[in-house]
């Protein structure tokens, strides 16, 4: 299990001066082999771990553990990672092989070797045979992938990646997240990806981090996440999520707007005031009659795939709907979902806290 | 239309350039052709490669030569610093600030400097090693020449540095190199325009010193500068005079052209 791990934070902070801290207290493992996203807003602190493990920046407080050594001081040029640059630093005085083969040479590797090397690499990216071309005359893509088989052709235990799909447009952005993903799964060897697109995080990662304002707020695979979020910055910031205050009545049941329902989660005291989120794709629509919540339709917005048809409720909260069907603006429907779509957050609940109490209800309930 | 009003800004521009650019260079050039009594000859550029002409071609390139290199040193360590340091505009005024002097001043300040009674040897004779005779030396000429050149050295340089993003340097870095290979494979390459601009700054105007040499070296070194002056001023023989310049306005060119950025 150890052996798994390559890097380690321990109780990491980085201040500048007397500014608050970018990254306050951080702790987690990453471990071989896996895809990570540092996902969150900008200025979140994302940027500022990746140039902690780079070695660009040293930690104010707590260690950095890289294969179960201590490497705080340890300087860039001396670390077992390379780094894919938002701006992909492509050196412009260099053509496409020069700048491939930058870290090789250093390494003072034999030149047949480095060709060699640098040959596969680039066919790793599919872009074989453009080795003699200049930097200013590749496109935005293909430097990205310039940049990638820089990072790669040098063999590392763990690429950065500070995003690098942020300057290309949506088509090809989608693409490269696709191709990343492949890639990592061929080379085998540990990704940590940097983004503040959520959707990009969920479709490539293992596993994500999701930060705010220097924290990690909840780390997990992304079906956890985005299912059960720990608190209401990870649920509004993963996908679109549909948030009201409420009271545990007990344990699987819950009650908002006047109602009680049925749901899911359990492991709380009872009448506890907690947040319940239910996913505007878990909404169906029906008759007043027959839905669980009543509402009307305030507008609608067709998205290609669904509808996104936002309504109100007689208390004024605001519930969103993804359905493939239309409705009428104005109409009065009926919502309904399953007892499954209600996610219910404790206020205030750490990620450690919450891990346990999933893991005790769930057993309750396997028990059952 | 728009093109006429366009060429009616453009007058004062081509008005200036014809009469204090072309009109000086067609003078000299025709002036090279005459002796000094007033007749059409080809002499002067035949004398131009008598052995004291190209002597004192080639101790100008060498003096130029020595003072952009030791500009050159100075200068980029002092840029690379500059970008470094917090008050950078500050540290740049004061880099600038001696170049609103009047350069004789400086030149007669040195004077004083360097003289058998000035501060240099007051330090040297306090160190135990004695007066010496500083002026009208070679140390001397270059010693003042760097110092007034250098601020020309230093501003492309910083600028070139100031542009160059720090993510080159971390990418540099991040792929194993050193500092001294970061250095020497990304940060110099990409700010050798700056160098050049800077070279450029210092070599040409060196080349033509004549002030300088006169003031601070005596009549020891005889640039091609002095000999222009000696020619229009002392022997009034203003063809040689001006075959000197027609020579050191093409190596000026040859320079320009070799230093110029590629694009």
């Amino acid at each position: 299990m150890a052996d798994r791990t390559i890097i380690r934070f321990e109780h990491v902070t980085k201040q500048y001066d007397d500014d608050p801290a970018v990254l306050n207290d951080v702790s987690f493992e990453i471990e071989r082999g896996k895809f990570y996203t540092l996902l969150g807003p900008s200025g979140c602190g994302k940027t500022t771990i990746l140039r902690l493990i780079a070695g660009f920046i040293e930690p104010s407080k707590g260690k950095i553990y890289f294969n179960g050594k201590v490497i705080n001081n340890l300087p860039a040029n001396k670390r077992q990672v390379n780094t894919v640059f938002q701006d992909y630093a492509l050196f412009p005085h260099l053509n496409v092989f020069e700048n491939v083969a930058f870290g090789l040479k250093i390494k003072k590797m034999k030149k047949s070797d480095i060709e060699e090397k640098v040959k596969e690499a680039l066919r790793f990216v599919n872009l074989a045979g453009y080795e003699a071309r200049e930097i200013r005359e590749m496109s935005g893509g293909q430097r990205q992938r310039v940049a990638i088989a820089r990072a790669i052709v040098n063999e590392p235990e763990v690429i950065l990646l500070d995003e690098p799909l942020s300057a290309l447009d949506l088509k090809l952005r989608t693409e490269m997240q696709y191709e990343l993903r492949e890639l990592q799964r061929r080379l085998g060897i540990t990704f940590i990806f940097v983004t503040h697109d959520q959707e990009e995080a969920l479709a490539m990662s293992d596993e994500i981090f999701v930060l705010n304002e220097g924290k990690i707020q909840q780390s997990g695979t992304p079906t956890d996440i985005y299912d059960e979020p720990i608190n209401r910055f990870v649920a509004d910031f993963i996908g679109e999520s549909n948030i009201v205050p409420g009271k545990m009545i007990r344990d699987f049941l819950i009650e908002f707007n006047g109602k009680q329902f049925e749901c899911v989660d359990g492991g709380f005291h009872p009448d506890e005031s907690v947040e319940a989120v239910i996913r505007p794709e878990d909404l169906q629509i029906t008759t007043p009659e027959q839905g669980k919540l009543q509402v009307r339709v305030d507008s609608q917005l067709f998205r290609g795939v669904h509808y996104e048809i936002c309504c109100f409720d007689e208390d004024g909260n605001e519930w969103l709907v993804h359905s493939t069907k239309k409705a009428v603006v104005g109409d009065n429907i009926g919502l309904t979902f399953d007892p499954e779509a209600i996610h219910v957050m404790r206020f205030g609940e750490t990620e450690e806290e919450f891990d346990k109490r999933l893991e005790a209800y769930e057993e309750a309930g396997h028990a059952k | 239309m728009q093109s006429r009003t366009r060429n009616i800004y453009l007058i004062p521009y081509v008005l200036w350039i014809v009469l204090f650019v072309i009109a000086p260079i067609v003078l000299v050039v025709y002036y090279s052709f005459f002796d000094i009594e007033g007749h059409f000859t080809l002499l002067n550029y035949k004398k131009f490669f008598t052995p004291v002409y190209l002597r004192m071609t080639l101790s100008s390139f060498w003096y130029a030569f020595l003072i952009t290199v030791f500009c050159l040193l100075l200068a980029y360590p002092t840029a690379l610093l500059l970008t470094k340091t917090k008050h950078k505009q500050l540290w740049l005024l004061l880099i600038i600030l001696p170049t609103w002097v009047n350069l004789l001043l400086k030149a007669y300040a040195f004077l004083g400097i360097f003289g058998a009674f000035g501060p240099a040897n007051a330090l040297l004779e306090t160190l135990g090693i004695g007066q010496k005779q500083l002026l009208f030396t070679d140390f001397s000429f270059v010693f003042t020449s760097v110092y007034i050149f250098i601020p020309f050295m230093i501003l492309p340089i910083f600028n070139s540095l100031e542009e160059l993003s720090p993510s080159f340097v971390d990418a540099a870095r991040d792929l194993g190199a050193s500092p001294w290979t970061t250095f020497r494979r990304v940060i110099f390459p990409l700010t050798l325009d700056g160098v050049k601009s800077g070279c450029q700054a210092v070599f040409i105007p060196a080349l033509s010193l004549f002030m300088l040499a006169r003031l601070i070296a005596g009549n020891r070194v005889i640039t091609l500068g002095t000999a222009i002056e000696e020619h229009f001023l002392v022997t009034q023989d203003w063809g040689m005079g001006s075959t000197i310049a027609v020579f050191l306005i093409i190596a000026m060119a040859i320079i320009m052209i070799l230093t110029g950025s590629r694009r």
